[in-house]
């Protein structure tokens, strides 16, 4: 684990136990995409006994963890370009297939970062802003395709900015896409156009979630207490 | 019908396969960073001095070599491609802040679906990639069945650049592992398809069952055994030319 992964904070959860959190609630038997950086952690912690194959955007399904030194063959990475390993059952085809998965419905679920989310489920997570060099690899495919966009990102910004808004400022990626949104404070659902709290962090008080939050948060349901492992 | 071999594709030097490139062509490049980049076809059109490209790529180069070089040296006019920044893309990066390239960036998928349908002769379709973007601006966007699409066009290229890791003379092509990325589908959408392969096979030696690009789709072929990888390159610092 990474030190940034394991860094403590005054409140809420870790990125390791934000990944851990999201990990819960993928389901058995689902193909899933992963986005580059936290949603690539949540692989490591989805529950034993569940069926999950991994979706890399360059051509595989079903790839696994990071091979050992010498076994590093640079013409199998995924998606962030890091060398991975096949599971057995992976298979390997072209980009158009690839994205074919993604595109035509095929992919149950696109965990991925975040700038901002507004809750009638918009997303902008490519571009902050029109500065620099325009970027988006696959993210607009994954979630205008994939049937559930989930996505795992801290509540605020460095600065303490919510990053769930009444309206996205920066580019979209797209329209009404979200469904989930995985914090270091808790867990939000966009349920007909609202953001609704659904599990707090330890140490962490409903209200407390809402007054970082830039839009109106519902609070007046069932709020599971996150347990994280120790 | 007799049983005859089918049709061959030449066997060339890279040299005599790009040959024929001019200023101003459109050249799809394989790859998704280092993975399928055909380094060795990229040096020779370096060394051929084709000028003010169109090059069709997922990234926009790495370090010293391959495409990063092309851009350095000045050839490049315009990429096409995804994602153009990478942990060292400076070559790009440097050109496109002071005005010298022109970026189209285009989804990941809506960049292969362009190179697919430009080979299979489809001009132009409809995609939900996108709908409500900046990248929509500007297209036609209808709806279908309550829901809003935007169309977006083929790509052709005039020139296609594909590592493959064996061929036999027909063209036909195998690939390991996850080089085959962009591969089958920029041979399909390029008038000229040059692919470098590791092992060059007789007509008949690859089984037909395991071929992955077939050799319709192909044009010239060029023999690099023992073909350098575009990370191994960069982790060692090298430099073209």
């Amino acid at each position: 684990m990474t030190e940034a992964a394991t860094k403590p904070r005054a409140a809420g959860l870790t990125r390791s136990q934000m990944a851990w959190r999201a990990a819960q609630d993928i389901p058995d038997g689902a193909f899933v995409n992963l986005g580059i950086g936290m949603p690539e952690l949540a692989a490591q912690y989805v529950p034993e006994g569940r069926q999950v194959t991994y979706h890399s955007e360059n051509g595989i399904l079903g790839f696994g963890e990071g091979p050992a030194p010498e076994d590093v063959d640079w013409d199998l990475i995924n998606a962030g370009k890091k060398p991975v390993t096949l599971n057995p059952g992976a298979s390997i085809f072209h980009h158009a297939d690839s994205f074919a998965m993604i595109r035509g419905g095929h992919i149950d679920l696109a965990l991925l970062g975040a700038f901002q989310i507004a809750p009638n489920g918009d997303l902008a997570n490519w571009r902050a802003g029109n500065e620099g060099i325009p970027a988006v690899g696959g993210a607009m495919d994954l979630v205008s395709g994939a049937k559930a966009v989930w996505c795992i990102t801290e509540h605020t910004t460095k600065t303490g900015e919510p990053k769930l808004v009444e309206s996205c400022s920066y580019p979209l990626t797209g329209i009404k896409v979200v469904s989930r949104i995985y914090t270091n404070l808790g867990v939000v659902h966009i349920e007909d156009g609202r953001f609704v709290l659904k599990a707090v962090a330890p140490g962490v008080t409903p209200e407390e979630v809402a007054e970082k939050t830039g839009a109106f948060l519902d609070i007046s349901g069932e709020i599971e207490r996150i347990a994280p492992p120790a | 019908m007799t049983k005859a071999m089918g049709v061959t594709r030449p066997v060339m030097t890279a040299e005599e396969a790009l040959a024929d490139v001019k200023d101003g062509a459109t050249v799809l490049i394989g790859g998704f960073g280092g993975s399928g980049n055909p380094v060795e076809l990229i040096h020779a059109l370096i060394d051929q001095g084709a000028r003010e490209l169109t090059v069709v790529n997922n990234n926009a180069g790495n370090g010293e070599v391959g495409l990063a070089a092309l851009i350095r040296e000045g050839r490049v006019a315009k990429v096409i491609c995804s994602f153009p920044r990478s942990a060292a893309s400076h070559h790009f990066n440097e050109a496109y802040l002071n005005g010298r390239i022109e970026l189209e960036t285009v989804p990941q998928g809506t960049l292969a679906e362009r190179i697919r349908a430009g080979g299979s002769g489809i001009p132009a379709f409809y995609t939900r990639t996108s709908v409500g973007t900046p990248l929509a601006e500007g297209k036609p966007v209808a709806t279908f069945d309550g829901r809003d699409y935007v169309q977006e066009r083929a790509i052709t290229g005039d020139l296609a650049l594909v590592k493959a890791s064996r061929a036999d003379r027909c063209g036909n092509l195998q690939f390991h592992l996850a080089m085959r990325n962009f591969g089958p589908i920029m041979c399909m959408a390029a008038t000229c398809a040059v692919v470098q392969a590791d092992e060059i096979l007789e007509p008949g030696e690859m089984d037909p069952e395991q071929v992955v690009t077939p050799g319709i789709f192909v044009n010239r072929l060029v023999h690099v055994p023992g073909a350098v990888q575009e990370q191994v390159l960069f982790e060692q610092g090298a430099r073209y030319p």
